[in-house]
């Protein structure tokens, strides 16, 4: 029993950060229709800038500083102004292969601009123990996971609560009436791209002293995150919060009560049967089909 | 004109053919691989292109098969048994497990329809990796060997190039046949407009998972060349990546074209190659900036581009009569 609690935490600790970067791939889909297969590489990335900004002489808050701005003009504005705009008329699915390319030129570029092996990366948590209902837990994961809420609360009541929040929902549900209502589109989308890029930058701060710096990390963060947000609900927020925490428990009880070695699977069997039977996702909405 | 183009459209062809026979006695050990490399996975490519171009129903799940196929041909031949069972018993296997992969393709569509074929995709590199009694793990069969076709071994590279060529000829013009029948127009029906299709009397359903379990099976046709080709084979060459790498090539050659595949294989096999022997660590960098600008400039990749230019051209003339005969229909003056 015991042994479970501490399977739900650290299960809850990446699963919080699987629901950031899942957030950041739902809000992109829903304002843009922007399948990104780089958004694991996009996580990836922020750690080696604020790595490289350290090598320099920067002491570790100011390369946290310059690795988000840096991250946020790259994978936010170069992102969406090279890739994303010249390409958004021509549907989904070259759009969606653009990215795959963009994660091979990503994870190759830290490859032979950085290294090939994998770098420790400083946390912002301090390690050690403490003692929750007289049980000693990791600081480590008791850190991330309020860092990952507070964040995840933040963008809620963005969302939500201000004018801003509201002007990217409707710009999100329907951008023609956005338009003749009057809401800047164009201003809103960018700010989408600007947030999933803040976003991803949070998540390689939170999870990159927990597996490393290395190029190829990407790729299994990047399926987590994805499955997380179908299976929360892909258009919805809430939905994509949902289905990161509940990946990363299930990923950590798989691991320990299923075996080690079809851990993987079950995430993915989890999908299969929610796209099969709920394909809008647990707390999505059913998108109307188009004829 | 179209007459001129037919002409030069054969001719072309004739001269491709040509170079893909002649030229590899020229090539290394190292050079051999690659273009038989090339073959096997137009092949895999050209069953995607049916499943995605022609019947546009989104699969990530082609390197699955591929790997499939491989496994069965490694293991059946190991066991001493011809390659031409295991092809046999590879593309029935695939069919079979294509058309049950098609089932979620009755209830979802489009990008859910690409997650229940990536989670497949992931589940058949776990067991390929994790059923060791089976696959041997991630130690991999070895020592596959070569067939031997009409009593001549194709032991050494060459030889087994133009299997792989010979091969690809085959598939081709099954395909082209494929595409040509009813079941072709079916498809391209069921892709342009489900609801229609099924209005006219096409049972959508049935084609819908014909067209994946066609797809499958060639890509289980690509696996047993694969394996007797590198002899050796462990699950990280079937990994999700490889799925991914078939998608690329099929919308980087021209989604829906029937050379779409043989460019972008090409694309995806040989470039870079080529760039890595000018550029020494950078080449997958630019490969993946080439691939990026090509896309932008041309989202429906390279056979798009010359569709685009022949439609404009044809346009052009057509206007061009256009003025010419209003000019003779106007009195003079």
């Amino acid at each position: 029993m015991s042994n479970l609690l501490d399977l739900l935490i650290a299960g809850l600790a990446t699963g919080a950060i699987y629901a950031i970067v899942a957030v950041g791939f739902t809000l992109l889909w829903q304002t843009s229709q922007t399948i990104n297969f780089a958004q694991g590489e996009f996580v990836m990335l922020p750690a080696f800038l604020m790595l490289a900004a350290m090598h320099v002489g920067a002491p570790f808050w100011l390369a946290i500083v310059i690795g988000m701005l840096l991250s946020m003009l790259l994978l936010g504005l170069g992102f969406k102004m090279l890739l994303v705009d010249p390409m958004l008329r021509h549907g989904v699915l070259p759009l969606a292969i653009a990215t795959m390319a963009l994660a091979i030129g990503i994870k190759e570029a830290v490859k032979q601009f950085f290294s090939a092996e994998a770098s420790p990366f400083p946390s912002i948590v301090p390690s050690g123990d403490i003692s929750i209902l007289g049980r000693q837990v990791a600081l480590q994961s008791v850190g991330v996971l309020a860092l990952a809420i507070a964040a995840v609360v933040g963008l809620t009541m963005l969302l939500n609560r201000t004018s801003i929040g509201h002007q990217m929902q409707a710009t999100a549900q329907n951008p023609t009436v956005a338009r003749i209502i009057g809401i800047p589109v164009e201003r809103m989308i960018l700010l989408t791209f600007l947030i999933n890029a803040f976003l991803v930058a949070l998540a390689s701060l939170l999870i990159t002293p927990i597996y490393l710096a290395k190029f190829s990390s990407g790729e299994v963060l990047g399926q987590a995150a994805f499955i997380a947000a179908i299976v929360g609900g892909f258009n919805q927020v809430r939905g994509a919060i949902a289905g990161g925490l509940l990946i990363g428990v299930v990923d950590n009880l798989a691991a320990a009560y299923v075996s080690t070695q079809y851990r993987a699977a079950v995430p993915m069997i989890l999908l299969i049967l929610i796209i099969l039977l709920r394909p809008q996702g647990l707390l999505g909405r059913a998108e109307e089909r188009t004829v | 004109m179209s007459l001129f183009n037919r002409y030069w459209r054969v001719a072309l062809g004739v001269v491709v053919i040509a170079a893909l026979i002649i030229a590899p006695m020229y090539l290394n050990r190292y050079g051999l691989f690659i273009l038989s490399q090339w073959a096997v996975m137009t092949i895999a490519a050209m069953g995607l292109n049916l499943t995605l171009g022609y019947a546009g129903q989104v699969s990530l799940a082609q390197g699955a098969f591929v790997g499939i196929g491989a496994y069965t041909a490694a293991l059946m031949t190991t066991n001493g048994l011809p390659l031409i069972a295991g092809l046999g018993v590879a593309i029935l296997l695939c069919f079979a497990i294509g058309w049950i992969l098609g089932y979620p393709a009755l209830r979802v569509q489009h990008h859910y329809l690409a997650f229940v074929t990536l989670a497949f995709s992931t589940l058949a590199f776990l067991v390929f990796r994790n059923e060791s009694w089976l696959t041997n793990g991630i130690y991999g069969i070895s020592n596959i060997p070569r067939p031997t076709i009409l009593g001549y071994p194709t032991n050494r590279p060459l030889p087994f190039y133009y299997v792989c060529l010979g091969s690809l000829a085959l598939v081709s013009l099954a395909t082209w046949w494929l595409i040509r029948s009813p079941w072709g127009r079916a498809f391209v029906a069921l892709r342009e407009n489900p609801v229609r299709a099924l209005s006219l009397g096409i049972d959508t359903r049935r084609y819908t998972l014909m067209a994946f379990a066609i797809g499958s099976a060639l890509g289980g046709v690509a696996g047993t060349l694969y394996a007797p080709l590198t002899q050796y084979i462990d699950p990280v060459p079937f990994n999700l990546s490889l799925s991914l790498d078939l998608l690329l090539m099929v919308i980087v050659g021209g989604s829906g074209f029937f050379f779409g595949p043989f460019l972008g294989a090409m694309i995806a096999v040989l470039l870079p190659e080529w760039i890595r022997e000018v550029t020494q660590g950078y080449y997958l960098m630019l490969y993946a900036v080439a691939v990026i600008l090509l896309l932008i400039y041309s989202p429906t990749g390279i056979l798009g581009i010359i569709d685009r230019y022949l439609t404009e051209r044809r346009t052009k003339a057509a206007s061009a009569l256009r003025a010419v005969a209003k000019s003779g229909l106007e009195p003079a003056p």
